[in-house]
């Protein structure tokens, strides 16, 4: 008798992924603890940034260093956050246009809050490049 | 252009324990057929908007066709979309001229995992979704901006709620501020059905059938806080497409009541009646209500009550998405 063949089965992306020029940019800009935009040929800074200037499909033209600093445009406060959501206590989402970036950015936001409110991002002690490298923002 | 026309509309919507994507849809496809006295083999082309994530399994749409029958071999396609999407591509593959007939449709259980999480994954996978923001959440925020751009209040959004039916109650909890349950739509499973006929085949299939003068689908920029979420920029310019002036009756797709007031104030529907259906404030299969948006507003021209009518889509959060049908009697 044989023994029966076997060969081994992994699930698995057989593949990694670039995240391209522009967002590379952005995700090495947050595991330093800055935050990274993108200027376009008009001068409008979008953040998080694009490759392309979303109004003209140009490319755009420079990355520019912005403030972890801004005022929120919008929130929604939400008093039973969802098990994978960032914070496990009540928070806000909020857009949050950063201090010299033209269009805003989704975080969420630990503590009381109203539109024009002036909120900081709270990094976390060790940053890895994602998004959750800002913990959350906190009132400035 | 061929003149293409909505002959037969069915639809379900409900919350099922039992059945499963293709049961809900089998007897929805039979009654369309019915309808209008059609089986799959007199139909030319067939398309349908389902979504994989929500059985969790990719190409679950090649199963849905079971609730067709795809033997002998049928011309097919589908869209990974809400309905309306796969009637405009129907739409689109009836102008080639080859084929006179086409059946399209949806189906959605939403019911079948946890619904919010799943439409986090259709946001940026390296921005968004890793925060898992919710789409009651995402909305709210275009709620809020909207309300205090606007002045109007949340009573402003309750009347919207009232009067698509909803049981207002303005001293429940928010979901997510400023929304309460009456402004956020119900968790639905359903299905929806639509036969295309084109020219003389449509006449011959129903009395008044409801001609496609106008169909025009727009998307807004990639980012939500690169645009204005107090309007809809692009459900305008697909209604302006579409040519959207003067319907009698509009169906439009907002799930949540603040986003009725931004398509009213986008496609400017003055005096139509707006969604006599409940709208998705009543049932929103994901999926499948733009579909029955397009449905219901061209069964008012099947029955005779209207001449000129209106059905919308939306996708996406916020209104990312917008298509625009215009439908009218000949």
């Amino acid at each position: 008798m044989t023994e029966p063949l076997v060969a081994p089965h992994v699930l698995e992306w057989g593949y990694t992924r670039s995240l391209g020029p522009t967002l590379t940019a952005f995700f090495t800009g947050l595991r330093d603890r800055k935050i990274v935009g993108a200027k376009t040929k008009t001068g409008r800074v979008i953040v998080p940034p694009t490759p392309h200037d979303p109004d003209t499909g140009e490319d755009v033209d420079s990355l520019v260093d912005v403030s972890d600093e801004g005022v929120v445009e919008t929130w929604s406060f939400v008093s039973h956050p969802r098990p994978k959501q960032p914070l496990d206590r009540p928070f806000a989402w909020a857009l949050i246009k950063l201090d010299g970036a033209d269009t805003a950015m989704l975080h969420v936001v630990d503590g009381a809050i109203e539109t024009g409110s002036r909120v900081k991002a709270k990094w976390r002690d060790e940053t890895v490049g994602y998004i959750t490298d800002i913990e959350c923002f906190v009132p400035a | 252009m061929r003149d293409v026309a909505v002959v037969a509309y069915s639809a379900w919507n409900g919350v099922e324990h039992e059945r499963n994507e293709v049961e809900i849809l089998m007897p929805v496809v039979r009654d369309v057929f019915d309808k209008v006295g059609l089986t799959k083999n007199d139909i030319g082309f067939t398309c349908s908007g389902t979504s994989d994530y929500l059985a969790g399994q990719p190409f679950s749409f090649v199963s849905a066709l079971d609730a067709v029958g795809a033997w002998p071999p049928i011309v097919e396609s589908h869209v990974e979309m809400d309905g309306a999407w796969a009637l405009y591509e129907a739409w689109v593959r009836l102008q080639h001229g080859d084929l006179d007939t086409a059946l399209v449709y949806a189906v959605g259980k939403s019911t079948m995992g946890d619904l919010l999480d799943v439409l986090a994954l259709q946001l940026d996978p390296y921005v968004l979704t890793p925060l898992w923001p919710d789409p009651v959440s995402l909305a709210a925020l275009q709620a809020r901006a909207y309300l205090e751009k606007t002045g109007k209040t949340e009573d402003d959004l309750a009347a919207v709620a009232e009067s698509r039916g909803r049981r207002v109650d303005r001293a429940s909890g928010y979901i997510a501020s400023p929304l309460r349950r009456h402004d956020c739509p119900p968790i639905t499973d359903g299905a929806a059905a639509v036969v295309l006929a084109v020219g003389d085949r449509a006449r011959e299939l129903c009395e008044r059938p409801a001609w496609i003068c106008g169909i025009d689908h727009r998307i807004e920029q990639h980012q939500l806080g690169a645009r204005d979420l107090t309007r809809s920029e692009s459900a305008k310019v697909a209604a302006d497409k579409a040519g959207a002036s003067g319907v009698d009756v509009a169906e439009l797709h907002a799930p949540f009541t603040h986003q009725e007031l931004i398509l009213r104030d986008a496609i400017g529907l003055n005096g139509a009646t707006i969604n006599p259906s409940g709208g998705a404030l009543k049932a929103n299969p994901l999926m499948v209500a733009g579909l029955e948006r397009i449905g219901e507003a061209a069964s008012r021209v099947l029955d005779g009550s209207a001449a000129k009518v209106l059905g919308h889509a939306t996708s996406g959060p916020c209104l990312q998405q917008n298509l625009v049908c215009v439908m009218e009697s000949r």
